[in-house]
């Protein structure tokens, strides 16, 4: 949808991530499971059929002992700031940029589950709904009322925890004003324990992001290609910031299954 | 009869038609009373009462919809008036102290997020706007429900997404799905 903007009111969420504090201890992906209603695994998925918006991957320098070093990346929707491939590909609008946020966002009421995303991210970053979701007994009393669930057949991805976002923005009109950036983080920013990952609108000079993208140590996901993510990465490692631009991640596990 | 064809192509369009606009509208939704005969009319006149007394707002700016039992329990823990609605509704659940099963006309379905407060408090959306003359009616319609999808059928019929998105698209605040949708 196509809309006409309110000047001075718009954001751009964005995130940075300290490659040299994240510990990968996966916080932030059980965190956002819980937090966006995404279901235990189901017995029959894999490592590619499972759901994790974000997952932490483990990455090493492919050197030998005594010289081989490791790093954990989380990787999550980049959050594309030009050009996302998804909006481009998908043939049933399901996927936008919200110019009020610049959020990208997925709408599983529109998905028609031809998976065209899924091979256009560069990233990796989306899920398809392989099953219908499905809680132990009594677990769905833990469902986030903010977040619906999916169903088979659909893609889903992370949107920042919209969810937060639609209650932050209810409190904000609580207390009588608009929402701002300060109002909210995500899920995964909360529970990281190493204070690893951090949220902001990059509109903001102040943020956490914003500051970030001036850093000399940081990097973004595959810069090359020109989809100008919103997620910016930092490591004072040399081999860790080139991993960034290689083609293959050389990806050697992954921390945990989906 | 050269024209038997003719007539029975036309009857059975007919009936075709009649099932479809007549007959499945109708059987499609299951309807039940309101469990008590409420009228937003005295409440409003009588008590004075505007819409927010009783469908109020939390602290976090969530919406409390109906009230609980203990609001209305406020002022008829015993019998103010002489009318037999009241007096049903005293027996019934006030000295049982049990919670009327009330159906929500306007519950949205599980993908809509709809906050009231940011259009209530900060967009100044009178009540009426959606809601119609609801707070000035004198007994409670039936709840109709869709059979199929559970939902009402008031979320159909006068508050459709069209009719969100047209308003929104008037003040210049339609940016994305994920406004409204989650």
């Amino acid at each position: 949808m196509t809309s006409e903007k309110k000047p001075g009111k718009t954001a751009r969420y964005g995130m940075t991530i300290d490659v040299d504090r994240c510990n990968g201890c996966g916080a932030c992906m059980v965190a956002c499971a819980v937090e966006n209603n995404v279901p235990p695994a189901h017995e029959g998925a894999t490592d590619r059929k499972g759901i994790t918006w974000i997952r932490v991957f483990q990455v090493d320098n492919g050197e030998d002992y005594p010289n081989r070093r490791s790093a954990f990346v989380p990787v999550l929707c980049q959050q594309c700031g030009k050009d996302a491939p998804c909006v481009s590909v998908c043939p049933q609008q399901a996927v936008e940029v919200d110019p009020a946020t610049g959020i990208v966002g997925q709408m599983p009421e529109r998905c028609l589950g031809c998976r065209y995303c899924m091979v256009a991210c560069p990233y990796h970053a989306r899920y398809f709904n392989w099953w219908d979701p499905a809680w132990p007994a009594g677990m769905e009393k833990t469902l986030n009322p903010d977040v619906a669930p999916r169903m088979r057949g659909v893609v889903e991805k992370c949107n920042f925890c919209h969810g937060r976002w639609h209650a932050a923005k209810q409190l904000a009109a609580a207390n009588g004003r608009a929402i701002e950036a300060v109002d909210y983080v995500p899920a995964c920013v909360e529970a990281c324990p190493t204070r690893a990952i951090q949220f902001g609108d990059l509109n903001r000079p102040e943020s956490a992001p914003a500051q970030a993208a001036k850093n000399g140590a940081s990097f973004r996901l595959l810069e090359t290609i020109g989809t100008e993510p919103k997620i910016y990465y930092r490591s004072k490692k040399n081999w860790v910031r080139q991993i960034s631009s290689a083609p293959k991640l050389g990806l050697g596990k992954e921390s945990s299954r989906g | 009869m050269k024209h038997r064809g003719k007539i029975v192509f036309l009857a059975g369009v007919l009936v075709a038609l009649g099932a479809g606009w007549l007959g499945f509208p109708r059987a499609i939704y299951q309807s039940r009373p309101q469990p008590v005969n409420f009228s937003h009319k005295v409440h409003a006149d009588k008590a004075g009462s505007k819409c927010e007394d009783c469908h109020a707002f939390r602290e976090d700016g969530t919406f409390a919809d109906i009230p609980s039992l203990d609001k209305c329990a406020g002022c008829h823990a015993a019998a103010m008036g002489s009318t037999v609605a009241e007096k049903n509704f005293i027996d019934r659940y006030v000295t049982p102290q049990r919670e009327p099963p009330w159906a929500s006309y306007a519950r949205q379905p599980e993908n809509v997020y709809f906050s009231h407060i940011t259009h209530v408090k900060l967009a100044q959306v009178k009540c009426e706007r959606c809601h119609g003359g609801e707070g000035s009616t004198d007994t409670l319609r039936p709840y109709q429900q869709d059979r199929i999808s559970g939902y009402s059928r008031d979320v159909w019929r006068d508050m459709k997404m069209d009719d969100c998105v047209a308003c929104h698209r008037q003040h210049g605040l339609e940016h994305s799905c994920l406004d409204c949708h989650k």
